[in-house]
């Protein structure tokens, strides 16, 4: 059983950046603009974060380590605002490509975080090293529990909850607001929103800057539970985070779905060796760490014929063309 | 008078082109108002600036005799104004209800509240006869009930003024007939309806007054009782024009088309666009496949033309088995091609005129010397082409394909197709968004063609065009051929009933 809750508790570390950042995909896409930049807006969000842990840990403050954490996220979240607002202004304003902007963003975002990594860093070294005060041996109440309080509510970090909270409060904003009716119409057929009186320029702003939020704070939330030190990379997981998107097909719960799997996979391979069942298969451990990123392969190459993706994503809208 | 909406002296200039000059418009309170005009007559231009879509050089717009300034969309839509676009403008995955209320909608404590919205729209529904299913997604409903829904989200923001954009393009002639009795029944409302159209029947059956565009110039407002369809076709075009096709009769000869059980699928969903199709088409015959838009038409050409892969089936051009031959094989046997595309599949639009006009034709020895293109005899052959088929373009055969009107770049289509060797002619919606002057040109070519003992499979989705020049007409349903019905024995009405898929043929295949 305790491996059991070992590997829940291992797949909600893996799974909850990648829920909350391929929902920031999902507002961006659903108003019609492909941010592939996502991955880089993880970098700057958890640097971000990071280094304002680090600061006022190193300075010394005494502070709750769970508020430390909420402001670290709110750091992380602004971070991804502003990067994200960089992709906005050339995809919508200036009409650029949307996927050089956001591979510009992409191969920025690294570079960045080393440079002022190293600059900042008393060790001369771009690794950001942070204590970690945010661990939840077990909630209060909640992680008494039987079975549901071991696998949810023991061994973890309120960056869980968060995903969840994300993904409810995302699923209510796209389908039971006007909101989310405006900006899923930009997604689809923007001609229409336009002749219904909705700005599709500031809808889609509103989207990109949505995932800016949520693409920024992924990037901490995949850094907190499973590393002791930012090393100006998040591993490639915003782009699993667009193949989340996809094989979720855009809809909030079936993304949930996906990213469990995904996140299931890493997992495995993450605990390969202690594993009973897989530790006596004794395969190479490199091979479960290909597992996540092969299904990723074989399962959009099988998902992608029936794409729900939003019609209008990726074209840049022009009011004369009608 | 009591003018709801006047337009005076309304100028719009673009660069190269007065699109609009000094148009003026009065429609009255409570009246069908057409306006008609050719194809770039500047119809599209005035109703967008009623719409607020483009600011005029020069003019004023008066709602009931106030001057008003329309700077968009929304400005519009509060003096009342609404739009049923030629494109509706419709989320396909939105059910008809959220389209409807998308722009205007109810909120309650932050979140939607679609039962307000639902009962005004069950209620105007019914006041109008507009008959919907609210929550049925767009995707999955007849463009029938799609226009409804484009007419109801007018309705729906109290608009007092409608516009129709060349509303009738996409129906079928039932549906047209619903649509005049709509049209009637909300003027029987008190509401006033523009009416863009260039079709003479329609303006006839409802309209209470026309006003007429022609090359960007006002020719004038006329009442419509009394007057005529060849009064306003030639007060559209500027001449007489022949509605009328003269068509000899002809014994058809030789077969020279030969189709047999021909099916063509989706290749994602498996779907049988073309089912089990056969039919034939003889020398000296004009056979139509009539139906509405988007019943496997242009995947049966395809099939044809050897730009889609039949799935079963044989296909022999003067008895010769051509299923799986290349396009290039298809034209040297003698198949000639009007693309339903222009653009996608007619002309190499960024080429010029001259390099489209030898696009199946570059590698004969006649354009070629020492395996480079002679481009001399390139241009001279284009340069006759365009003398001979009256095609308009500035630079010449240099002229870009892209810069040339719609209306040209067909004839440039057809001077190259009726050029080459060819003893069948397919031609796939040839007058689609021409006007009447192009048309009756287009007709009198593919009769010229029929003359000369060339078959003629023709696909159209305008009645008027198959009656007035097939000598046969297969009705086309759901990748089906559901009749082979003789023109002069049948009734307009009765071959949409075909085409609606209401009626079909016994032995049909």
């Amino acid at each position: 059983m305790s491996t059991v809750y070992f590997l829940v508790q291992q797949t909600m570390f893996f799974s909850i950046p990648l829920l909350i950042v391929a929902l920031g995909g999902m507002f961006s896409e659903r108003g019609g603009v492909v941010n592939i930049a996502l991955e880089g807006i993880m970098v700057f969000g958890a640097f971000a974060g990071i280094v304002m842990i680090d600061a006022v840990q190193s300075a010394g403050i005494a502070i709750n380590g769970q508020l430390l954490l909420l402001l670290a996220i709110l750091t992380a979240a602004a971070t991804g605002v502003l990067v994200s607002l960089a992709h906005a202004y050339a995809s919508i304003h200036m009409k650029a490509d949307q996927v050089i902007s956001g591979t510009a963003i992409n191969m920025l975002a690294p570079a960045f975080a080393i440079f002022v990594g190293r600059v900042i860093n008393t060790r001369g070294t771009q690794q950001v090293r942070f204590e970690d005060w945010f661990h939840l041996e077990k909630v209060p109440v909640l992680g008494s529990i039987p079975v549901l309080g071991d696998m949810l509510f023991t061994n973890a970090y309120i960056t869980t909850y968060l995903g969840f909270f994300i993904l409810i409060a995302a699923w209510a904003l796209l389908y039971k607001t006007k909101f989310g009716l405006r900006l899923r119409a930009c997604g689809d057929h923007p001609q229409a929103a336009d002749s219904a009186g909705i700005s599709v320029y500031k809808m889609r702003y509103a989207g990109v800057m949505l995932s800016g939020v949520l693409a920024g704070i992924g990037g901490l939330v995949f850094v907190i539970p499973t590393s002791r030190e930012f090393n100006a990379t998040v591993s490639g997981y915003g782009f699993l985070a667009l193949a989340v998107l996809i094989f979720g097909q855009w809809k909030p719960l079936r993304i949930l779905a996906a990213a469990f799997f995904f996140g299931l996979l890493k997992a495995v391979a993450a605990g390969s060796s202690g594993l009973p069942l897989l530790k006596d298969i004794a395969l190479p451990s490199y091979f479960y760490k290909m597992m996540p990123f092969i299904m990723t392969l074989i399962v959009l190459a099988f998902t992608s014929r029936k794409s729900q993706a939003p019609r209008a994503a990726g074209i840049p809208y022009d009011k004369g063309v009608r | 008078m009591d003018y709801i909406i006047e337009m005076n002296g309304i100028t719009k200039k673009f660069p190269g082109v007065i699109a609009n000059d000094h148009i003026t418009l009065q429609l009255k309170k409570g009246e069908i108002h057409a306006l008609l005009g050719e194809n770039g007559a500047g119809k599209s231009t005035l109703m967008s600036v009623l719409f607020g879509l483009y600011q005029p050089e020069s003019g004023v717009i008066l709602k009931e005799g106030n001057a008003v300034k329309i700077n968009g969309p929304n400005d519009a839509t509060r003096l009342g104004i609404g739009m049923v676009h030629q494109h509706f403008k419709l989320v396909h995955n939105f059910t008809v209800l959220e389209n409807i209320v998308l722009g205007v909608e109810t909120v309650k404590h932050g979140l939607l509240s679609m039962e307000e919205a639902r009962e005004k729209v069950v209620a105007l529904s019914r006041t109008y006869g507009l008959e919907i299913d609210p929550d049925a997604p767009v995707s999955d409903i007849t463009v029938g009930m799609q226009q409804r829904t484009e007419i109801l989200k007018m309705l729906y923001r109290e608009n007092e003024i409608l516009i129709f954009d060349e509303p009738t393009a996409v129906l079928t002639p039932q549906e047209i007939a619903e649509l005049m009795k709509i049209m009637k029944n909300l003027k029987e409302q008190g509401k006033s309806i523009l009416f863009i159209t260039h079709k003479l029947n329609e303006i006839l059956a409802v309209a209470d007054r026309c006003t007429v565009l022609r090359k960007g110039k006002g020719v004038g407002t006329i009442e419509v009782a009394g007057a005529t369809k060849e009064g306003l076709s030639e007060m559209m075009v500027g001449r007489k024009v022949s509605l009328e096709m003269a068509k000899s009769d002809i014994d058809p000869g030789a077969v020279v088309l030969d189709v047999r059980e021909l099916t063509v699928k989706n290749k994602i969903t498996g779907k049988n666009l073309v089912c089990n199709v056969s039919f034939s088409v003889r020398e000296g015959e004009i056979v139509c496949v009539a139906g509405i838009d988007g019943n496997g038409q242009s995947e049966l050409v395809y099939a044809l033309t050897g730009l889609l892969r039949a799935e079963n089936g044989q296909v022999f051009l003067r008895g010769k088995d051509i299923t799986r031959a290349t396009v290039r094989e298809r034209g040297n046997r003698g198949m000639a091609h009007i693309p339903e595309d222009r653009h996608k599949h007619g002309l190499v639009l960024d080429y010029s005129i001259a390099y489209n006009m030898v696009l199946q034709h570059y590698f004969e020895p006649a354009f070629q010397r020492h395996g480079f293109i002679n481009y001399g005899a390139v241009y001279a052959y284009a340069a006759g082409l365009i003398e001979k088929y009256d095609v308009r373009c500035g630079q010449g055969v240099k002229t870009a394909a892209r810069s040339m009107s719609g209306g040209n770049q067909q004839k440039a289509i057809i001077a190259r197709e009726a050029e080459r060797e060819h003893k069948l002619l397919v031609a796939v919606q040839p007058t689609r968004g021409l006007d009447v002057g192009a048309i009756e040109y287009i007709h009198e070519r593919l009769l010229e063609e029929r003359g000369k003992g060339k078959g003629i499979l023709l696909i159209s989705l305008e009645l008027e065009e198959v009656f007035s020049i097939s000598d046969r007409i297969l009705v086309i349903y759901e990748g089906q051929i559901v009749a082979d019905l003789d023109p002069k024995s049948v009734t307009y009405q009765e071959l949409g009933l075909y085409m609606a898929g209401s009626k079909r043929k016994e032995g049909a295949s």
